[in-house]
């Protein structure tokens, strides 16, 4: 399984990405320079291309808008399309919404504020590529840093992502309560992340790649990695 | 354009008479408008250094860890080990923030971490320091919410995490905040770049944002009348852009890997004018600039307006001549506009054209720092509120009947309770090094990828103390940063500061800058932490009615620290129920300048607490010998707020209560709530206290026995303080009542 993490002007997770996939994964990755529509070339339906945080074209216009018309987005959209892992990741999901391979939108923050800190997951599906390893309800503790996370979708929408199980993670109490009172941003049923229906694309709004080593003090991301990477051996 | 350019023109330009006179005999003749604008801001305070400077020279400034002197380059270079240098300066953005407070501490921010890749080195963490008034007043409120962000705004986006930095109020700073920030980072050896200019027929280079008319000091113009139409649209405060800052780092770092690099400066003060002057006096060369070529953001913009353009976000590059190609090649893949403006030459002038014509030309050593810029002396005298504080009695002081209620009231003073209101907005994990935001230590933690080690940075100065008395108070800051790092498990090595001050021409702000600096220099060489850089920021001072009132004397120290091995970081949080409390140092009868005085007795005036420089340094030694040997479970200084406070922010980390008794002989409120220095609080498990006994036997520092970290409840002498639950309750929630309400 090859990994890609796609270099935007102004991405700044990028190089998280990278270390966390390569070296603390030991996992082959490269970046993948948004001009280069030939980046994806060699990538193939197991491999997996990564959309990192940061601020893309500066964020503006809106948050993800510029770079999800960026010339490699050409190239990550048929891979996706040709069933190709998407994972994105703070603005990564922005890009991801924007380019509409995943419903919604994320808005302004609800406190028009940016906020980085640590909030707690609970995972609503396991059934998915970069869940697998993880428990219905299991709770982890990982870090936001967006000023616009949060989700937001028309009804219908919201009633598709829940029928389907495309809900990833839901913001809540460090026991798992879903209340308002734990919603960071003040997203829609407070969505963290989602999937598309074929569940091969993924975005959330926090960080793993920032709790997957025992240096930083917390690893619960860890398993989001190598739940894509069980994947791998299932197909080996 | 034919303007008689008089004294009374150069006093409009901030120059003295004597300062005109010596530019008629630099150039032996009388210069043009340009050519005077040149001088006037290379001459100014901000760049010159003219009235500090030969204070600052007697600071230590050498040491073996050292790559480059102090003010040699834009940043200070410290040899970490494993052949990586680190590269870190504290900077003031005082009073655009003051005016402007978003784009003021944005563009702060920029600039400071400009400063640090235009050396070659890639910032990995950075800090700040802010000071502003009464948190009542609304104008304080916005004045925090802007430059909160401000900094927000600039460093996420950049992507650099904000680790640490403190926030302080006072009604001292309710007209003039301060807002200084700090930046750390990393170069490999041999990867870096000076900002010089060598090799006559060299081309240069500028790369960036186009030049406005932003950051020119419009009021110093608008009274010239030459300028009297174009200084209407001068803005006085620069616009940041942090996206374009970003592009600017990533393509400035491989730029510098292709080696056609000669030199680099970013553009800060005095934009091209200062740029260009630096590098060429640096290198004992001159320049020939085109001012047609620099990319400007609107037409018809008149010469000095280009060469004092403070727009943000660009870089002067001195390249080998040859192989510009490789950096244009560089700079066009990141989209940045990279221009090929001039050479450098062997005239040791610099000469700027336009229109084909010769607009100025000036020698390139007079202007500079080091080279022919002016120096004063400064007359001072002793502040005449001494006084006050000479009279100060403890007796006179009640001491608290409800020890509960005023524990509360101190504890929920906003220079005491969590600054998360604050911090939150800032993306403190970026590049996912910052070994803090899970484990919470008296200094931030980066760890330095691809090796063992990590660095412990933090921001220090109790500008009350330093107000109190200035030598002791220089002191205290630079050993205060010292205990936050050796607290950490780090070890002190080299310091930044950004000197905050009054008024220079005021004989006591004068006197507080003096002593400061004797005290600085002194701690600094007892620590074995020289000096690196930094800046000086005078005239933070209003006038109000007849009175000139200056803020206290902030000696802002930021200090790096290193761990050679990054799993030794000692945290602050007690640990386990039944470890015991001790207390490193010793308890004395003193509240000198105090928060509690402030906060609870509403006095002003008091001396500085008590601190003595060897047995400071014992302490500090003797702490490290005990994170070392692997004695002790926490460490946290003794600090604001003083034992009380200190001590209910070991607890309210993981919940746990404690259980201590006060010490007969010193006043409760005194052992509570004093804030004499050197002392740390540390937590022994009940099987190494034998251990840790017997070691502390041969330290040479006193230490006792607190009590026990015990249960959900803080108890002192008996008496039942409540859960620590409600106490981290209010340290997390109070400054978001302040400033939300």
């Amino acid at each position: 399984m090859k990994f890609g993490v796609v270099v935007f002007p102004g991405s700044n997770c990028d190089d998280d990405m990278i270390h966390v996939i390569g070296t603390v994964m030991g996992q082959d990755v490269k970046k993948l320079w948004h001009k280069d529509t030939e980046a994806l070339n060699g990538f193939g339906k197991g491999d997996c291309v990564v959309l990192p945080g940061g601020f893309s074209y500066g964020d503006y216009l809106r948050s993800g808008a510029i770079a999800s018309h960026s010339p490699i987005m050409t190239s990550v959209i048929e891979f996706a399309n040709n069933g190709g892992y998407v994972w994105g990741i703070c603005n990564g999901f922005q890009v991801l919404c924007e380019s509409g391979l995943l419903p919604g939108a994320l808005l302004n923050n609800n406190h028009h504020k940016f906020v980085c800190k640590n909030i707690y997951l609970r995972t609503e599906t396991d059934q998915t590529p970069i869940t697998s390893q993880l428990k219905e309800k299991q709770i982890i503790k990982v870090p936001i840093a967006h000023a616009d996370g949060r989700y937001y979708a028309d009804d219908e929408t919201l009633k598709k992502l829940n029928e389907n199980g495309q809900v990833l993670f839901r913001y809540c109490s460090e026991g798992g309560d879903t209340s308002e009172t734990y919603n960071p941003n003040g997203s829609l049923e407070n969505i963290a992340g989602i999937c598309n229906e074929g569940r091969n694309v993924f975005g959330m709004m926090p960080h793993p790649e920032r709790c997957a080593e025992p240096t930083l003090g917390n690893e619960d991301g860890r398993i989001l990695f190598e739940s894509i990477l069980a994947l791998q051996k299932e197909m080996a | 354009m034919a303007q008689i350019i008089d004294a009374k023109v150069a006093a409009n330009l901030g120059l003295n008479a004597e300062e005109f006179e010596k530019i008629k005999e630099i150039l032996g003749r009388t210069p043009n408008f340009t050519e005077l604008s040149i001088f006037s801001v290379m001459w100014s305070e901000h760049c010159s250094y003219k009235n500090s400077i030969t204070w600052l020279k007697t600071l230590p400034r050498d040491g073996e860890r050292l790559l480059v002197g102090a003010g040699e380059e834009n940043a200070g270079l410290v040899d970490i080990g494993g052949g990586l240098g680190c590269a870190f300066k504290i900077e003031s953005h005082n009073h655009p923030s003051a005016i402007e407070p978003f784009q003021g501490a944005a563009t702060g921010v920029g600039g400071i971490h400009r400063d640090i890749f235009t050396m070659g080195a890639r910032p990995i963490a950075a800090l700040n320091s802010l000071r502003f008034g009464n948190i009542n007043s609304e104008k304080t409120k916005h004045l925090v919410k802007g430059v909160v962000n401000g900094i927000s705004h600039y460093g996420n986006c950049f992507g650099v995490p904000t680790v640490g930095g403190e926030v302080f109020f006072d009604d001292c700073y309710n007209q003039n905040i301060l807002v200084n920030a700090m930046s750390v980072g990393i170069v490999k050896a041999g990867e870096t770049v000076s900002a010089c200019a060598d090799g006559p027929g060299n081309p240069v280079l500028i790369v960036g944002s186009a030049t406005g008319k932003d950051g020119i000091h419009g009021a110093t113009f608008a009274s010239a009348d030459l300028t009297e139409d174009s200084a209407d649209d001068l803005p006085a405060v620069q616009v940041g852009d942090p996206f374009q800052e970003k592009l600017l780092l990533e393509a400035s770092l491989e730029a510098i890997k292709t080696g056609a690099i000669v030199g680099m400066q970013d553009m800060g003060a005095a934009g091209i004018t200062c740029s260009t002057s630096e590098m060429s006096a640096k290198s004992g060369t001159g320049m020939i600039i085109d001012l047609d070529k620099v990319p400007t953001r609107q037409e018809g913009m008149l010469p000095f307006e280009i060469l004092l353009s403070e727009s943000q976000e660009r870089m002067l590059i001195v390249a080998k001549k040859g192989e510009e190609h490789k950096l244009f090649e560089i700079f066009d893949k990141w989209d940045l506009e990279c221009e090929h403006i001039g050479e450098v030459t062997d005239t040791g002038r610099l000469q700027f054209y336009q229109g084909g014509e010769v607009i100025a030309d000036v020698p390139a050593e007079p202007l500079v720092l080091g080279g022919g810029a002016p120096v004063y002396q400064r007359e001072y005298s002793e502040p005449k509120y001494f006084a006050e504080i000479a009279k100060f009695n403890i007796d006179q002081i009640t001491e608290p009947t409800d020890y509960v209620a005023t524990a509360q009231k101190l504890f929920s003073a906003p220079n005491l309770v969590s600054k998360r209101w604050v911090y939150e907005q800032y993306d403190s994990m970026v590049r996912t090094n910052t070994m803090t935001t899970n484990k919470a230590s008296d200094a931030a933690i980066v760890r330095v990828k691809g090796t063992e080690k990590a660095l412990a940075v933090t921001t220090d100065c109790n500008s009350s103390y330093v107000y109190a008395d200035a030598y002791q108070g220089g002191m205290i800051a630079v050993a205060e940063a010292a205990r936050n790092i050796v607290c950490s498990g780090g070890e002190p090595v080299a310091i930044t500061n950004c000197l905050n001050f009054g008024n220079p021409y005021d004989p006591e702000v004068y006197w507080q800058f003096v002593h400061t600096i004797k005290g600085m220099g002194d701690a600094c060489r007892k620590f074995n932490t020289p000096v690196t850089g930094g800046n000086v920021s005078f005239y933070n001072h209003s006038v109000i009615g007849d009175q000139n009132i200056p803020v206290f004397p902030t000696p802002t120290i930021g200090m790096l620290g290193i761990l050679d091995d990054a799993n030794k970081v000692m945290t602050l949080d007690f640990k386990n129920e039944t470890d015991l409390i001790y207390l490193v140092g010793e308890s004395v009868n003193d509240i000198g300048s105090t928060e509690y005085l402030r906060v609870v007795h509403d006095v002003k005036y008091s001396p500085v607490p008590q601190f003595d420089l060897d047995t400071e340094h014992t302490l500090q030694q003797t702490v490290a010998g005990l994170i070392k040997n692997g004695h002790i479970e926490s460490a946290h200084d003794v600090a604001d707020g003083g034992l009380f406070t200190n001590l209910m922010e070991s607890s309210i980390v993981n919940g746990l209560g404690f259980e201590i008794s006060t010490q007969d002989g010193i006043r409760k409120d005194a052992f509570l709530f004093g804030e004499s220095q050197s002392r740390v609080i540390i937590t022994v498990s009940r099987a190494k206290a034998e251990a840790f006994e017997a070691y502390m036997a041969d330290q040479g520092t006193p230490f006792s026995k607190l009590g026990m970290v015990s249960g959900e409840n803080a108890i002192i002498d008996g008496e039942d303080f409540g859960k620590v639950a409600d106490w981290k309750d209010i340290h997390d929630n109070t400054l978001h009542q302040h400033l939300e309400n």
